[in-house]
């Protein structure tokens, strides 16, 4: 791709120090996405979805060990000094986190804490903040916007919290979005218009957006390119339809097949995965998936298989990727 | 009050009849109408998957048929006997044949105690009081979950993952041999690939006990792979009631419609879901009068405020609460 | 079926107990002073009541190893007895406390409605009195005598114990496994005593040493005011006390009970605070 990505993440590792040893969160992400483009990360919990973007934003403790370098329009956020990092957090790049009572500060009201983003990164004065922050309130579809700014967090619902984040976060014009797992904590229903509003943005701004979940099916209809993860590494990678139509990887399938669809008959029974995801301290010598993958073979336990592909655009890490699983 | 109606129920003898449960809770201007005049009923052997997103009741219908709480009004009638009547010696020995899962599986579980005491105390609580057959049949329920009783019993529930969790929090459900168990949302918790192995699971433990099931669940799919028949909640109200697979070929509920539409399927081609239904749901505190749906319904007219909608048959088997048909609601 | 390989890899979770130099060295204190207070019968120590008008106010030396106050006796035995006054009261009366405040306040806590109101009334009037102030007036009324002591200072304690057994069972009585005990058609004798207590018992376990330290002052209060353990039995507020006079001439007198006083209720502190960090936020899901 000639244009510069707008992020790059190369060979991105984080470990972290824990009383049960180091635990690698984290193993060797590459990533890259294009300005105005969307990114699905797909993974359950362990996978390192989290903690990849929280190592992105360097939102990690101290004490976690981070390698490799993610750089947004060519500049390597860990080498960033603080002050030009804060600049870019929330200017340039902006996170909508899983559960909004936690990310809102509940002694502040709702219009205040949109304004304040815009006081600080736009240098806005103190009405034409707020006047900016009712604006972007019936922006993210909150009825009543005047009424509602002065409110705080807590006597607004969940589905109503997350747009406030949704709104702090798009305040500044960031080129890029992170939405870490922005739905889970909401009803379907209210889960459907998040997701249409997240893209509504996202087409009006022409905004790249990182979406981190663990359900397939948002990512579905909403994502250009997606990435799955499994103990921390990316085992498949391709842009959706491609992913969906031919999944490559075995973690892929099996998770796609374990997931109750709503077309089946009732009482069919599911292609459970048997297992369970590794303990991240103790990770398995080769393939991370091999004890509880079908097609597992001796290479696969021996070799951890390093991402690759035929294509430039569908990557997988596999040894036998599907469909070349058919009897030998 | 019109109230929820009961022509869903039906005319043979059930394991378990409900009929018009009622249950409120706070005071004065607080008042909550977490369940507002239900009826269902649910045969020998069957699944009765119960659907609603937060605030519609469901978990508090389901602790509410286990008599954790007195019910403001209402009959619950477990086996012929009806258990809002029943008193002291009589409930304690009901209760063993009535259990519950719960959602978070770790929570679930005594953080203090060991796996096998945790699965013991049940038979300690029935009486059992040969310590050798209480060993024998924990270790029965053990392997029949799919646990290792050698390397479980001693450990303590921080030590395994969720899916084991729940696997334990079953086995203590069924160490009693009960006729009916209520799973209130006992996958949510669970990562995506752990789900597929519990409900795999609940399905074998149901055709092995003999189970009767009450499945409580917000998510369409997961309810729809274990159930016979499907009930809607919203708000407190029962929308509609119906064989599984009719349901959801044919929903006769608005409501119902919007939340069938409004999953994500994981399949790129398929049209995106739609957020047809604005707004959230109102609170329970002052529900809307009516039909509480009104608000957020695309087909609400005058007669929706003025008066609730009884329960009627629509469709062989299916019943609905709403005043409108079928016919204007486009279906999957 | 597959599930049965995944109870093979988990493990008990084995920690690396790094508690710290300074925990190790608080315990081991502690465990001097006990030791020192339970054998000092067994002790070559002086005699703690005997006079020696010709050896007042000896600085530590040779002879007497931590000197001798204000009328001869010698420090050091005087100190190893009076731990026994101060360590018995300190264990003793947070002991009592906590018996009753924990059956009162998981009573409270789990059955709420008129119980919890009385409880929580009647904690609340103790509470409101200046606690010393209570201690010396009842002590002045009652007649000084250790048990006396012991008595009033437990009261004193109960109220706030009440306070942390309700508060955590509050919480506890609300998860799924009381509910699930409930369910189960447990009594509530059973629910409180294998549900409830076992999970309460931690955050006081760990409530109880920092209540020990605080009654080893309070104790050493009342002694200094002359209505702690009656003399000549030595306790270390007894002893700053009287060594209060001779601050200018020989200031050992005070300080050397003041403090190892200062150590030991340190010591209770730092175990104290180390515990309820370990109990509370890990088994706390």
């Amino acid at each position: 791709m000639s244009p510069q990505p707008l992020l790059a993440i190369e060979d991105l590792s984080v470990e972290l120090a824990t009383e049960r040893g180091p635990l690698r969160a984290v193993s060797g992400v590459n990533l890259s996405l294009a300005p105005s483009r969307s990114l699905g990360i797909v993974g359950e919990s362990g996978s390192g979805k989290t903690m990849l973007s929280r190592a992105v934003l360097r939102l990690l403790p101290a004490n976690a060990k981070v390698t490799g370098a993610a750089r947004f329009e060519g500049r390597d956020l860990f080498l960033l000094p603080r002050e030009a990092l804060r600049r870019l957090r929330g200017r340039e790049l902006a996170v909508v986190f899983q559960d909004p009572m936690t990310s809102l500060n509940p002694v502040l009201s709702v219009g205040g804490q949109i304004a304040e983003a815009l006081r600080e990164h736009l240098g806005l004065g103190p009405r034409a903040a707020m006047a900016r922050a009712v604006a972007l309130l019936a922006e993210v579809g909150i009825p009543e916007p005047e009424r509602r700014a002065r409110q705080y967090p807590h006597q607004l619902s969940g589905g109503m919290r997350q747009r406030v984040a949704i709104a702090i976060a798009l305040s500044c014009e960031p080129r890029l979005l992170i939405a870490d797992e922005p739905t889970t904590a909401l009803d379907v229903t209210v889960q459907a218009q998040i997701l249409d509003l997240l893209a509504r943005e996202r087409q009006m701004r022409q905004m790249a957006m990182i979406l981190i979940t663990h359900d397939l099916g948002i990512v579905a209809g909403r994502t250009d390119e997606v990435a799955v993860m499994y103990a921390g590494r990316i085992v498949e990678r391709a842009p959706t339809r491609a992913l969906f139509k031919e999944m490559r990887s075995p973690y892929a399938e099996a998770l796609m097949a374990a997931i109750p669809k709503l077309r089946a008959a009732p009482h069919t029974r599911l292609a459970a995965i048997g297992g369970a995801p590794p303990d991240p301290t103790r990770l398995p010598r080769g393939c991370a998936f091999s004890p509880r993958c079908r097609y597992a073979r001796e290479r696969c336990r021996a070799e951890a298989p390093a991402l690759a592909g035929e294509t430039g655009d569908h990557a997988y890490a596999c040894w036998f990727p599907l469909p070349d699983q058919s009897e030998a | 009050m019109a109230g929820g109606g009961r022509a869903q129920l039906r005319a043979e003898k059930m394991l378990l009849s409900v009929e018009g449960l009622v249950v409120e809770y706070g005071t004065g201007a607080h008042r909550i109408h977490a369940v507002s005049d239900v009826s269902f009923d649910v045969r020998r052997g069957e699944t009765l998957g119960l659907v609603g997103e937060s605030g519609c009741g469901k978990s508090t219908l389901g602790r509410a048929v286990l008599r954790l709480f007195r019910p403001k009004s209402g009959k619950v009638v477990f086996d012929g006997t009806d258990l809002a009547a029943a008193g002291g010696e009589q409930l304690r020995r009901l209760r063993r044949r009535l259990q519950l899962i719960f959602q978070d599986p770790i929570a679930s579980l005594n953080p203090r105690r060991r796996v096998g005491d945790i699965i013991a105390e049940p038979l300690i609580i029935a009486g059992v009081k040969d310590a050798a057959e209480r060993a024998r049949r924990v270790r029965a329920v053990l392997q029949a979950v799919g646990l290792d009783p050698d390397l479980v019993l001693r450990r303590r529930p921080h030590e395994f993952s969720g899916g084991q969790c729940q696997r334990i929090s079953i086995a203590r459900a069924l160490v009693l041999e009960p006729d009916l168990v209520i799973c209130d949302e006992p996958v949510s918790a669970l990562d995506v690939s752990i789900r597929a192995q519990i409900l795999n699971l609940l399905e074998d433990m149901k055709a092995r006990y003999g189970l009767t099931l009450i499945f409580i669940a917000h998510d369409l799919a997961v309810v729809k792979a274990v159930s016979d028949r499907i009930a809607v909640m919203y708000l407190g109200r029962l929308c509609e009631i119906g064989p599984a697979e009719q349901v959801f070929e044919h929903p006769a509920h608005p409501y119902t419609s919007v939340l069938l539409q409004a999953i994500p399927l994981p399949d790129p081609d398929a049209a995106l879901p739609e957020s047809a239904v604005p707004g959230e749901p109102p609170s329970p505190i002052a529900p809307p009068s009516g039909c509480r749906f009104r608000t957020r319904c695309p087909l609400a007219r005058q007669r929706c405020a003025e008066e609730e909608p009884a329960m009627r048959e629509i469709r062989l088997g299916q019943f609905v609460a709403c005043h409108f048909t079928t016919g204007d609601l486009a279906t999957r | 079926m597959a599930a049965l390989d995944a109870v093979e890899t988990a493990a008990p979770a084995r920690r690396r107990h790094g508690l710290g130099v300074v925990f190790w060295t608080a315990v081991l204190w502690l465990a001097l002073v006990f030791a020192l207070a339970l054998l000092a019968d067994l002790l070559p120590l002086a005699d703690p009541a005997r006079q020696a008008l010709l050896a007042r106010r000896v600085p530590p030396g040779a002879a007497h190893l931590l000197g001798t106050d204000a009328l001869g006796r010698d420090i050091l035995a005087r100190v190893i007895y009076g731990a026994r006054a101060s360590l018995g009261i300190g264990l003793l009366a947070p002991l009592i406390a906590t018996l009753i405040g924990a059956t009162l306040g998981m009573l409270a806590g789990y059955f709420r409605g008129a119980i919890e109101i009385l409880t929580i009334g009647a904690t609340d009037v103790l509470l409101a009195f200046p606690p010393l102030v209570l201690a010396l007036a009842i002590v002045a009324y009652l007649g000084q005598s250790v048990p006396n002591v012991i008595a009033v200072l437990a009261v004193l304690t109960v109220p706030a114990v009440t306070r942390v057994a309700r508060a955590a069972t509050l919480v506890l009585r609300e998860r799924d496994f009381v509910t699930a005990a409930q369910a189960l058609g447990a009594s509530p004798a059973r629910v409180l005593l294998r549900e409830i207590l076992p999970n309460v018992m931690l955050p006081l376990g760990a409530y109880f040493l920092l209540l020990v330290a605080v009654i080893i002052v309070a104790e050493s209060i009342l002694s200094f005011l002359g209505l702690g353990v009656p003399p000549p039995a030595p306790s270390w507020g007894s002893m700053i006390a009287e060594g209060r006079d001779s601050l200018d001439v020989a200031p050992h007198i005070a300080f050397i009970p003041a403090g190892i006083m200062f150590l030991t209720v340190l010591a209770f502190n730092l175990v104290g605070d180390t515990l309820r960090a370990i109990t509370d936020p890990r088994h706390a899901p």
